[in-house]
């Protein structure tokens, strides 16, 4: 495991933590926010807020996909997947999911065809292999994924698939920052950039952030080293009067992302007026829906979407966490009425979702809940 | 989901356009690579896969690195594996 070693060496990480205690100016205070999950995931894992000085803090942003589809759009996919013809295909994440009238687990409970895939193409095959049915892909996720969606619409339309269709629940994470930057009552210092969503987008996307806004921002790997470096080169941007961005994962990021999937999303979908997102509400331009062109594969335009809007449930405060706001373990029913296995909030469904990354490795900080529940 | 799987090349189709076999934790499986058709690509060669596409080309320290993280990362990692192991093998 000579490979892995290099990225979790125990004296590299004391020495980074040693030299991003040396950056901070006493008496200040800093927050940065880590916008993607799996940033979230290796913090509490690693328990890497023990690793750097008390008045840096790590603020979990809302890049959790499946956290952040609210529960009218559950509901909606439900409702199309309970037409006696239709299959509804999802990824696994989707199953547990909770909307107004239950999760897909319960819909098929009832008896609706939902069927979980690897990826949008195993949706594609279905349909092929079932023409008298009309399959459904919900396409969920961030620029991850929305290209793989892409690709599968150009697929079915050159083979002329007239049974398979999306819908599209795809994000932008570009839009969600701006919005938290817009919030009131967050004061953030600087980014860490999510690493695989900026392998499609590259770094360009997020000079704003640093231009307009004035916030570092810096584009991290998922390595425990990874993830301090990135902070280090924050406190250093800070330290150095200097607002840029910066790509510490450049051994799987290029500065311009992939064209190729850039171009397949932008020929299949353009970006929504505006999107609702659990807990951060309504977000200008801030999802994708399938162009006019490929109307045929649209499940918004071939099925009775009701479009319900749903009130997320009173106890949960995952918009406060997706924001920031809160802490996952300041909610008032984290880890008690709320858990991974029975989930009131999408934060704890995902194990991309900040509060099953904390409910899983909250043991690393204890010293921290102490703190905050002084 | 959001995470990419990283998978090792073992054969690329003649016209470099749809799937290659790709080993990805012992389970070969056709993976699409035309999102990085503009890149020299060939066996041996490690890709970041999503949802059954490759979106980045990677070296062998990063991919055994990226494994090491997805196997922290526990059950959502292996469900997905087990999915990716279920689902057909050929697009």
């Amino acid at each position: 495991m000579r490979f892995v070693d290099e990225y979790r060496d125990a004296d590299k990480a004391r020495a980074l933590s040693a030299r991003i205690a040396s950056l901070c100016e006493p008496g200040r205070a800093y927050q940065f926010m880590e916008v993607c999950g799996g940033h979230t995931h290796t913090i509490y894992k690693h328990g890497l807020e023990d690793y750097l000085p008390e008045t840096v803090t790590m603020v979990h942003g809302p890049g959790c996909p499946v956290c952040v589809i609210p529960m009218g759009r559950v509901d909606d996919a439900i409702r199309i997947a309970e037409e006696p013809d239709v299959i509804m295909t999802s990824f696994g994440d989707m199953t547990r999911v909770p909307g107004g009238r239950g999760s897909f687990l319960d819909a098929a409970a009832r008896g609706a065809d939902i069927r979980m895939v690897y990826s949008p193409l195993d949706a594609l095959k279905i349909a092929r292999a079932n023409p008298d049915r009309r399959v459904v892909f919900m396409a969920i996720g961030f620029e991850t994924t929305a290209p793989s969606t892409a690709m599968t619409v150009l697929r079915a339309a050159a083979e002329d698939v007239r049974n398979f269709s999306v819908f599209c629940n795809h994000v932008r994470v570009i839009p969600a920052i701006q919005a938290i930057l817009d919030s009131p009552g967050l004061r953030l210092d600087g980014f860490i950039g999510p690493g695989h969503v900026s392998t499609v987008i590259g770094c360009r996307p997020y000079e704003f952030i640093a231009g307009e806004y004035g916030k570092p921002l810096v584009v991290a790997g998922f390595e425990p080293l990874d993830i301090l470096q990135s902070v280090y080169m924050l406190l250093l941007q800070l330290a150095e009067g200097r607002s840029e961005v910066e790509n510490q994962y450049a051994r799987v990021v290029p500065w311009a992302g992939n064209a190729r999937a850039l171009r397949a999303i932008g020929e299949v979908m353009e970006p929504r007026p505006s999107f609702e997102w659990r807990g951060l509400g309504f977000i200008a331009h801030s999802a994708l829906r399938i162009r006019e062109k490929y109307a045929a594969y649209d499940a918004e335009r071939l099925f009775a979407v009701p479009g319900v809007r749903v009130a997320d449930p009173k106890a949960c405060q995952c918009g406060e966490v997706l924001k920031g706001v809160l802490k996952p373990w300041e909610c008032k029913v984290f880890g008690t009425a709320c858990t991974p296995e029975t989930p009131i909030g999408t934060c704890m469904v995902s194990s991309e979702g900040a509060c099953a990354a904390y409910y899983n490795f909250g043991r690393f900080s204890r010293q921290r809940v102490r703190e905050a529940t002084r | 989901m959001c995470l990419g799987i990283p998978g090792e090349i073992v054969e690329l189709p003649p016209d470099r356009s749809g799937l290659a076999k790709v080993d990805v934790s012992g389970v070969r499986r056709a993976v699409h690579i035309g999102l990085l058709d503009d890149q020299p690509l060939g066996p041996g060669d490690w890709v970041l896969i999503h949802v059954g596409f490759a979106l980045a080309k990677i070296d062998e320290a990063e991919a055994r690195a990226a494994l090491a993280f997805l196997e922290g990362v526990g059950k959502a990692y292996e469900d997905e594996l087990a999915a990716l192991r279920d689902s057909p093998a050929e697009g």
